[in-house]
């Protein structure tokens, strides 16, 4: 799509109306997935490994069977097999195999009457283990000693000679770094550390599944991606996509870790076992702490060159992930892309490893993989800045990449807005407010690519002259309003005659999930391509009734018109006209698009951060926190406003407390809330804001997506104020109050 | 002809090539032409790419065209949360 192209002045885009789910989820109406219920339902239970990796020996059932209202039981044994690649991950990580991997790996289910009923079989269910050695460290998973717990995992790219718990390797750069490390006047390396996070959404997994014995189904399900639900499961279970209807639920956050299945297959399957009936699975909190998602931990060295007057020379990186007990889970191909994207750096080498552990198979979390980037390269960079005596955002503003430069995983970028994010957070006043004893200021820039992906949209004309649009990425962040408004916009009707309703996997072609900040970009653009075509079939409705050419007529304001004094004398014909009168002049009007969505554009963020730090306790308080962002065109500005405050909050919590505690037995030591400590609203400030907007020329509203981009620079940020008010620094996360104590107090014994 | 940047590691698999020439229309030719150039890149193909023309990240797309005298670079296959 041309520059050109991307509309401007608009009436509904960039207006901030109510939104269409608020009343339903403020009066409880919203139906999440633990909401459905059918009659009959059966309710499941789940028995999970207590160890990190065990030989299952024997798994009895028969004292759970011999309960009253107990219906069935379902094991590896019950599954197909034959499976290969990823599917077979996702088998194995629906049901142990011959070895349980982690703490809380799945290992039997059970379906009864009643909740209870099913937990008290579950208990009932007898299982023997020989317990293994394992490793849930990143970096003890490849110290000579460590057991090889996957032997063969290795991928095509990994060389000869590594660690047996290796699964990939790659590198890629461009320049000569050992030059440019030769040109600087100062060069730093470091090692930076970040554990693994979960996404913490509010809404744990749950689902209800039916599948008969004629290989027939349906699920009712929370999930970003219904399509992708149904994919997976079939595949488990070995049964026609085709035959599997899944139904999206509102859903309670996600964040990248609703975007595969961890429990669903075990409703179809117990279903099936139990004749049919439905089956409910709720996964409670600790079991969704012990047994999906999180992110990935990291060990990363970084080395980068710089002179004096803050020119970066080169830069240089070596990570290693671990994403649980599954190869292909860590973001490593991710993270390093991201490592230097918001730099115009001459040199640059990265290399990096995914390394397997006992750890429960990792999920995408919101920019998988730039966090953990940003904290190493963008805390370096803050170390490099504060040892010049440079201004970390003339740093970014003399490196930063711009229009035309090249990229630091090869690509040239097209129309990019991080310099207007750096220009914008250097005139806030947040900037410039004078600081106090013991507090610190943090900056920090962070990317994330954005996403298009597979997309079917269906628009449909009502005889009133309103318009439904049917989508399939569920709302996680406020699509249906941002497409009602691109739409409204397009059609020229009220926002208020759009209704936007996520559908089920019967009603569209296949979507990828709500993931990649692509809902808005990619729906989006999807609907306003149908909505065109429905223009098109209005203004040939119109062309029959007036006896002129389609081509004579045009749309405007909600109305086809006659284009101009040459194609007759004619009122307009509005929407709601011409949809009164459908049926008796061609039949339904709809418009249809199906793409794999292409011309997204990168967002680019910088973050400043203001401190606190108790020096007698460690405790940071943060006192305030700028977000600035590119979002292209904000469609539904407080939409977008939220999404920044949501990412800055999330990874203040990674920055400050979050992390999965294991001990020396391998299991997790804080399965629950009250141990995993994610930012609540006493512990934050109102977020500011501000929306930069460099349109993207790959969307008829020049959108980007913005999901994703915020969780990135909060990690270096956070550190780099604490830094700033202790004089210490903490290269590895989270910076909770012992560790920033422990790093006062060495610095004053230093 | 479209030039296609190999990442570092993938190099060992082409004959130590940083860039690849190959005659394609579409990201989908130009995967299967340097597959049949270079059998020892078939696994990286098969294990999913993402592939930037001329500056455009295409993650999977392999009607998405190429031109002679386009910029191609293959990335690891990208996920979003």
């Amino acid at each position: 799509m041309a520059r050109d192209d991307v509309k401007t002045g608009y009436k509904y885009v960039g207006t901030r109306p109510n939104r269409p789910d608020g009343l339903d989820k403020v009066t409880g109406r919203a139906r999440y997935g633990a909401d459905f219920s059918l009659p009959g339902m059966l309710h499941a239970a789940v028995v999970r490994s207590p160890h990190a990796h065990a030989r299952i020996v024997r798994i009895d059932a028969s004292k759970a069977l011999a309960l009253e209202g107990v219906k069935a039981v379902v094991t590896r044994a019950d599954l197909p097999t034959g499976l290969t690649g990823e599917d077979l991950n996702l088998q194995d990580n629906t049901l142990a195999g011959d070895r349980a991997l982690y703490d809380g790996h799945a290992v039997a289910a059970v379906a009864a009457t009643t909740p209870l009923l099913a937990q008290d079989a579950a208990r009932l269910i007898e299982v023997e283990y020989e317990v293994l050695p394992h490793v849930t460290d990143v970096d003890a998973a490849i110290a000579p000693d460590a057991p090889v717990i996957r032997p063969g995992v290795a991928d095509y790219s990994v060389p000869e000679g590594m660690h047996g718990n290796v699964a990939r390797y790659m590198e890629f750069g461009h320049g000569d770094v050992e030059a440019g490390f030769a040109a600087a006047d100062v060069v730093r390396e470091h090692t930076y550390r970040t554990e693994a996070t979960h996404q913490g959404y509010i809404e744990p997994h749950a689902a209800v599944g039916q599948l008969g014995e004629d290989g027939r189904g349906e699920m009712w399900v929370c999930t970003q991606g219904h399509w992708y639900i149904r994919r997976m499961c079939s595949a488990v279970l070995g049964i026609e996509a085709a035959n599997l209807r899944v139904t999206p639920s509102e859903i309670g956050g996600g964040f990248g870790g609703k975007t595969t299945i961890f429990m669903e297959p075990l409703t179809l399957a117990l279903s099936k076992k139990a004749g049919g009936r439905p089956v409910k699975l709720v996964m409670s909190r600790s079991e969704v702490l012990r047994a999906t998602g999180p992110t990935a931990s990291a060990s990363m060295d970084v080395k980068i060159g710089m002179k004096k007057d803050g020119t970066i020379t080169a830069g240089q990186v070596y990570f290693r992930m671990q994403g649980g007990a599954f190869p292909g889970m860590s973001p490593i191909g991710e993270a390093l892309p991201c490592a230097f994207a918001c730099y115009d750096i001459p040199a640059l080498k990265h290399e990096g490893i995914e390394i397997i552990t006992n750890r429960p198979k990792a999920a995408a979390y919101r920019a998988p993989g730039s966090p953990m980037a940003a904290f190493a390269v963008e805390s370096m960079i803050d170390e490099l800045c504060r040892e010049l005596g440079l201004d970390p955002i003339e740093v970014r503003l003399k490196n930063g990449a711009r229009n035309g430069s090249k990229s630091s995983y090869g690509p040239v970028y097209d129309v990019i807005g991080l310099q207007e994010t750096l220009e914008a957070a250097k005139a806030h006043p947040n900037y410039s407010i004078p600081l106090g004893p013991n507090q610190g200021r943090g900056v920090a820039s962070g990317f994330w690519f954005n996403h298009g992906g597979e997309t079917s949209v269906s628009l449909a004309i009502g005889e009133d002259g309103t318009a439904t649009v049917s989508i399939g990425t569920p709302d996680i962040g406020g699509s249906r309003a941002s497409i009602g408004l691109m739409v409204a916009e397009t059609l020229g009707i009220p926002y208020e005659d759009v209704r936007v309703n996520v559908v089920e996997t019967g009603a569209l072609g296949v979507n990828e999930p709500t993931h990649g900040s692509r809902a808005t970009f990619a729906s989006g653009k999807a609907a306003v391509i149908a909505a065109e075509a429905a223009i098109r079939e209005m203004c040939k409705r119109a062309a029959a009734e007036w006896g002129i050419d389609a081509e004579a007529v045009e749309w405007r304001d909600g109305a086809a018109h006659p284009a101009g004094p040459n194609a007759g004398k004619f009122p307009p014909m509005s929407i709601g006209e011409i949809g009164a009168k459908m049926g008796s002049t061609g039949g339904p009007i709809s418009g249809h698009h199906e793409v794999t969505a292409g011309g997204y554009g990168a967002s680019f963020g910088t973050h400043v951060v203001d401190v606190e730090v108790d020096p007698e306790t460690g405790r940071t308080t943060v006192l305030r926190y700028l977000v600035v962002q590119d979002a292209g065109t904000a469609i539904h500005p407080a939409y977008v406003e939220g999404q920044y405050q949501g990412g800055a909050a999330q990874g203040i919590g990674w920055a400050l407390n979050e992390e999965y505690v294991y001990g020396p037995d391998g299991r997790l030591q804080n399965p629950v809330f009250l141990d995993y400590r994610i930012p609540v609203a006493s512990d934050l400030p109102m977020i500011d804001t501000v929306i930069v907007e460099v349109p993207n020329p790959g969307h008829p509203y020049g959108v980007r997506g913005v999901g994703e981009t915020g969780i990135t620079p909060p990690l270096p940020a956070i550190a780099s104020a604490i830094a700033g008010a202790t004089g210490a620094r903490i290269r590895s996360l989270p910076c909770s109050p012992p560790k920033v104590l422990a790093a006062i107090k060495a610095l004053k014994k230093g | 002809m479209a030039r296609v940047h190999l990442w570092a590691s993938l190099r060992r698999f082409a004959d130590g090539q940083e860039v690849v020439e190959v005659e394609a229309a579409t990201v989908g030719q130009m995967l299967d032409a340097l597959e049949r150039a270079h059998p020892g890149l078939a696994p990286a193909i098969k294990a999913g790419l993402s592939v930037a023309v001329d500056g455009e990240v295409i993650a999977n797309n392999r009607a998405a065209p190429v031109k002679p005298d386009s910029e191609v670079y293959l990335l690891q296959r990208l996920k979003g949360g």
